[in-house]
């Protein structure tokens, strides 16, 4: 036997009675696949939510703090008595 | 803008239910194989399709004029190689049903089986989609193909099934 031979008797036995496809499995699926999108475009949303209250909070920060400002000498002493 | 919002979606939905209704048949008769199911009880087949034509629904707009076909059969494929490695095997997995076809072979025989003769997709895509190397999946179709056509008699099925397949 060669080897189209032995991959055709394969293919036979493999091909012997399909299964019934259930009738409710279109249903299924879509409740499914939906319920999947929804939960991926609420994922998404929250992480868009996050990035945004954490460049608010930075913003906020930024101006309070004003860390581009050089901050006064400590090294030399105030000129007192002039 | 929402009428047209609403007749994408209806010609969306449409589409998925045609393609499903022309795939499933065969989708559910390579899940029953590769499960190594009886044809008229088997619900792991079903629960693979059905998992894998809802990850279809979930990403049928971004498919991108790729075959929605090949997308889920690469996930069912892949799904059940990750589920048959603690699910289907190990003393205390589920045993084939003696109604299946397949019923004699390993998990991962009877998915490069699959894959190769029943689905026709080519050696170097199934070790691809498998992440194994060619020539190995070469060897198992090998192997699978000479366990089903001589089935083994006796306790030990696996050193007669590689016997035939080195020769």
């Amino acid at each position: 036997m060669n080897r189209p031979e032995r991959e055709a008797a394969v293919r036979r036995v493999m091909d012997q009675v399909p299964p019934v496809v259930p009738p409710d499995l279109h249903a299924e699926v879509v409740r499914r696949g939906a319920r999947m999108l929804r939960r991926r475009r609420a994922a998404r949303r929250v992480l868009w939510f996050l990035l945004f209250a954490a460049s608010v909070a930075f913003v906020v920060w930024a101006v309070m703090a004003r860390p581009w400002v050089e901050p006064p000498s400590e090294t030399t002493p105030p000129l007192t008595g002039w | 803008m929402r009428p047209r919002h609403a007749s994408q979606d209806a010609r969306r939905a449409r589409e998925f239910k045609s393609f499903v209704a022309g795939a499933a048949g065969r989708l559910l008769h390579a899940a029953t194989l590769l499960t190594a199911e009886a044809p008229d009880d088997n619900p792991r087949a079903r629960r693979l399709l059905t998992l894998a034509l809802a990850h279809t629904y979930a990403c049928w707009d971004g498919l991108h004029g790729e075959d929605p076909y090949d997308r889920t059969r690469q996930y069912l494929a892949t799904r059940f190689a990750r589920g048959a490695w603690h699910q289907y095997g190990g003393l205390f997995g589920t045993r084939p049903h003696p109604a299946s076809p397949l019923a004699g072979l390993a998990p991962q025989e009877r998915l490069v089986l699959v894959l190769r003769l029943y689905e026709g997709v080519a050696e170097e895509q199934t070790a691809a989609l498998l992440g194994l190397p060619t020539e190995r999946v070469h060897t198992i179709c090998d192997r699978a193909t000479a366990t089903l056509l001589h089935p083994p008699r006796g306790p030990a099925p696996t050193v007669g099934g590689a016997k035939v397949a080195a020769s």
